[in-house]
């Protein structure tokens, strides 16, 4: 019985709570695509149409339907698992997002992972030390990444590190053109590249990652070096860690099993955050590094009023920030066990 | 290599250079190609490449000197590619091609004019774009078509018309394996729309080894190919890098070696260390269009009120950084009938105030001037110096900015925006067709709402009357003087293509502003 596994129980029921979130998504991405400025037909018509060809678009595309029957056509498919079909790409909407999320999300990791590598150590140590070089450091670094858009420091990062130095390689997209592509399997080229053993493709794809992932990374860091200084200067100053020390305990001890514990919560949530807002970030990256990635699809699907594949994109964004706030919520249980789920 | 080029060799790392080889050239362009078949309904622009390089046509045009230094097509000049010969019959109603009988597709299957028949009636029958391109050229059913033996297609027309020769030489006519694609063809489908747009199947120059959507496209040569002078570049790369500045460092170090369509700053700062292209669009002219909606424009004074006043220097440098052709300041008098032409106005206040005073609206009015968006680049800066110079004889402009998605709709086929800025470019290069698309009552570039009865007529007897006629001429000097008096489009100035290179020759301008990486060898 269910009954006997709470945390399962609480699983699902946060599952359940997703569902109309979901439900929510798809009749407003749907009625937004349509308030979309632009007619499709004229413009998918092409250059030199006339006023019959574009109705015969029209009719094509299904879009002299009403808008009550393109909705229930659109619903029936999506619960057949079909998210229509991508005008602008000419292939179903699913295949596209399978091809280029895992872009996406490939350059968004390793920026997140390489930000809470650099930014948490940083946000303790500017915690511990204030007012020392560190936390001047962490602030200098704290207000770059805030302050210069991710185009810009892209742009500025080729020009140095590509155009100047050399030494990067060039800024082509996920792979140089003497590699192929490694077998499809994640759709992530350092999982799959892994897989088949291939580290020469490893290292290729490795190496084009890193200016991307770096712009994204001096993006993201900001808001969690603040947030890992703030909760850890709030922890640091409360009752039980003041206890602890007059227990005698060891700092490292009271640094990192208490204080360091404790401010993690924070620093998880901002992590979440952080990770919605770095896929939105990711478009203008994308365009930079000509990379192949969602964001890029996504404005060039609402430029032309590609309404399959705004709402796939929609669709998919929604499924993957439900699934992220599950995880964020089994985490906070994990670092903090008084978080039950018997009290929700 | 320029000096510059030079000095960077040191740090070129040797693992792309290297790579590359003399027998691969990587070109990058910002546009995404979407499908490998042109007749299918969203294909863009940038995808027409895919026609030229790996598809034939019957006939092709020939090279000339582009004026702006490099190569161009040559619209006078009309060569064979897939047919060997043709021959026009007396009232110039049937047209019979002779193909090339060691033409064959990628298969090793021979072409054949049923080949051809299939592929003209599909072009005609699919609808959208290709159909209305088709019809431009009299082309316009599947019956006109008769394939007589397998060497020879016939085509019937229901008038002579100077358009069709040069018709099936644009993109669009393009030759495909019908057997290949009717195998893959569905009830659905039986024009194999679908298996098309991911497996080109032609007799082309080049076939597709490797395509990713948004990311590139491989060409690699077909050894066996007729059509012309085998290629000398064994491999071509198509990379998309959507961002001009990583394009820029990209050409600038060397490591790929053709940037397609670069903005014109970047062509005009570029040209002084690398082999920049910057051939004027045949045909094509960027405009100030007042609406004959509206009534204020109505006033033939207003009209040239505005073409004085609009500074065309400041916006040759500003907009296009001095690439492309001037537009304004030429005679008055027609003497020939070469069209883009220079008109007879210029910047001059004095008589721009002149003509507002007699004018309806001696004192002024308001309007907004609309641009798109997605082609802020040019129209941006050329409506900001437009306004400002109106302001200076009492028409108050505002701008309005409309996303590119709205834009055609609004400036194209509903035809509501009182003064925008507009620009044309006709495949077919003479100045009826010109005319007929961007003059003529109702038709989709005649974003003003001009209607002349004279003009109609002139336009209707010129469009498929050959151009040595001995009327020809002197019906479209009178059609210039029309339009350039009447002025529903203002011309400011003719746009150019801009292509740099950086280890590549041979490069030539086409009317369809693609890539033909046919011609293309590495040095």
């Amino acid at each position: 019985m269910l009954t006997d596994y709470p945390r399962l129980r609480a699983i699902l029921l946060r599952v359940a709570q997703a569902i109309p979130v979901v439900i929510g998504v798809v009749v407003i991405s749907f009625l937004l695509t349509r308030a979309l400025p632009g007619d499709p037909a004229v413009y998918f018509a092409g250059v030199a149409a006339d006023e019959a060809s574009i109705e015969q678009v029209r009719i094509t595309l299904g879009l002299d339907k009403s808008m009550a029957q393109q909705f229930v056509i659109y619903v029936g498919n999506l619960l057949q698992g079909d998210l229509g079909q991508s005008l602008s790409s000419g292939r179903p909407v699913a295949t596209d997002l399978a091809n280029r999320l895992p872009a996406s999300l490939e350059l968004t990791l390793t920026a997140l992972l390489l930000a809470v590598v650099i930014a948490v150590p940083l946000g303790v140590l500017a915690a511990t030390r204030p007012g020392t070089w560190v936390d001047h450091v962490c602030r200098v670094l704290v207000t770059a990444g805030v302050s210069l858009p991710t185009f810009f420091t892209g742009i500025l990062l080729i020009y140095i590190f590509y155009y100047l130095l050399g030494i990067a390689p060039s800024p082509l997209g996920r792979l140089d053109f003497i590699y192929l592509d490694p077998d499809h399997v994640t759709g992530f080229y350092l999982i799959d590249a892994a897989l088949m053993g291939d580290w020469e493709t490893w290292r290729g794809a490795a190496k084009q990652l890193i200016l991307p992932a770096s712009t994204l990374a001096l993006f993201t860091l900001a808001p969690i070096a603040r947030m890992t200084r703030a909760a850890m200067l709030t922890a640091l100053s409360s009752d039980f860690i003041r206890t602890a020390r007059a227990a005698g305990l060891s700092s490292s001890l009271v640094l990192y099993r208490y204080a360091f514990r404790n401010a993690l919560l924070p620093v998880v949530t901002t992590l979440g955050m952080v990770f919605s807002f770095a896929l939105g970030a990711n478009v203008l990256v994308e365009k930079v590094f000509a990379w192949p990635g969602i964001g890029s699809y996504a404005v060039e699907a609402l430029v032309v009023s590609d309404y399959a594949a705004v709402q796939g994109f929609v669709l998919a964004m929604a499924l993957l920030f439900v699934a992220l706030n599950l995880l964020i919520d089994l985490l906070y249980t994990a670092i903090d066990p008084r978080i039950g789920f018997s009290s929700k | 290599m320029s000096a510059a080029g030079a000095s960077i060799l040191p740090f070129l790392r040797a693992m792309p250079a290297a790579a590359q080889g003399s027998d691969t050239l990587v070109v990058v362009t910002g546009a995404t190609i979407n499908s490998l078949d042109l007749h299918r309904t969203g294909t863009s622009r940038a995808s027409y490449q895919v026609g030229i390089n790996c598809y034939d046509r019957l006939l092709t045009f020939g090279t000339k000197e582009a004026p702006g230094g490099g190569l161009s097509y040559d619209y006078t000049d009309v060569q064979p590619e897939l047919a060997e010969s043709w021959t026009e019959s007396e009232d110039g109603l049937t047209l019979t091609f002779k193909l090339k009988s060691n033409a064959t597709f990628w298969d090793g299957r021979k072409v054949t004019a049923a080949d051809v028949k299939w592929s003209f009636d599909r072009a005609v029958s699919v609808g959208g774009f290709p159909t209305v391109q088709m019809k431009a050229g009299g082309l316009e059913r599947p019956e006109q078509f008769i394939a007589e033996d397998d060497e020879t297609f016939i085509i019937k027309l229901d008038r002579a018309s100077k358009l069709t020769i040069p018709d099936l030489a644009v993109p669009v006519p393009y030759v495909i394996n019908s057997v290949e694609a009717l195998a893959n063809a569905t009830e659905e489908d039986p024009w194999a729309l679908d298996y098309l747009h991911l497996t080109p199947a032609g007799s082309g120059a080049y076939k597709v080894a490797r395509w990713t959507a948004g990311e590139q496209l491989v060409y690699e040569r077909n050894d066996d190919w007729v059509g012309g002078p085998l290629p000398a570049t064994k491999r071509v790369i198509i990379r998309e890098v959507p961002s001009p500045a990583t394009r820029r460092a990209l050409i600038e170090r060397g490591d790929v070696q053709v940037a397609f369509d670069i903005p014109d700053k970047d062509a005009a700062e570029l040209a002084e260390t690398l082999d920049v292209f910057s051939t004027p669009v045949e045909n094509c002219i960027h405009c100030l269009c007042p609406n004959f909606a509206f009534e204020p424009f109505q006033d033939a004074d207003v009209r040239k009120a505005i073409a004085y006043a609009i500074p065309y220097e400041d916006i040759f440098k500003a907009a296009a950084f001095e690439r492309g052709l001037p537009m304004w300041g030429g005679e008055e008098e027609i003497n020939d009938i070469a069209w883009p032409r220079k008109t007879q106005y210029y910047t001059d206040l004095d008589k721009a105030r002149e003509h507002m005073a007699k004018s309806g609206y001696a004192n002024g009015f308001e309007v907004p001037l609309s641009i798109s968006l997605d082609l802020a680049s040019w129209m941006e800066p050329t409506a900001l110096l437009v306004q400002e110079a109106l302001g200076k004889i009492g028409i108050t402009v505002e701008i309005e900015k409309i996303p590119g998605a709205n834009w055609r709709t609004a400036v194209l086929v509903e035809k509501r925006l009182p003064l925008h800025l507009e620009n044309f470019g006709g495949w077919l290069n003479t100045p009826d067709y010109y005319f007929f698309w961007a003059y003529q009552d109702g038709h989709l570039f005649n974003s003003s709402n001009y209607r002349n009865e004279e003009i109609e007529e002139l336009v209707n007897a010129t469009l498929h009357m050959p151009m040595d006629d001995p009327e020809y001429a002197p019906k479209i000097k009178r059609m210039f003087e029309i339009a350039l008096d009447e002025l529903p489009r203002i011309p400011l100035y003719q746009p150019a293509l801009n292509v740099a290179t950086n280890g590549a020759e041979g490069y030539e301008f086409w009317f369809h502003r693609q890539l033909d990486v046919r011609v293309l060898k590495s040095v």
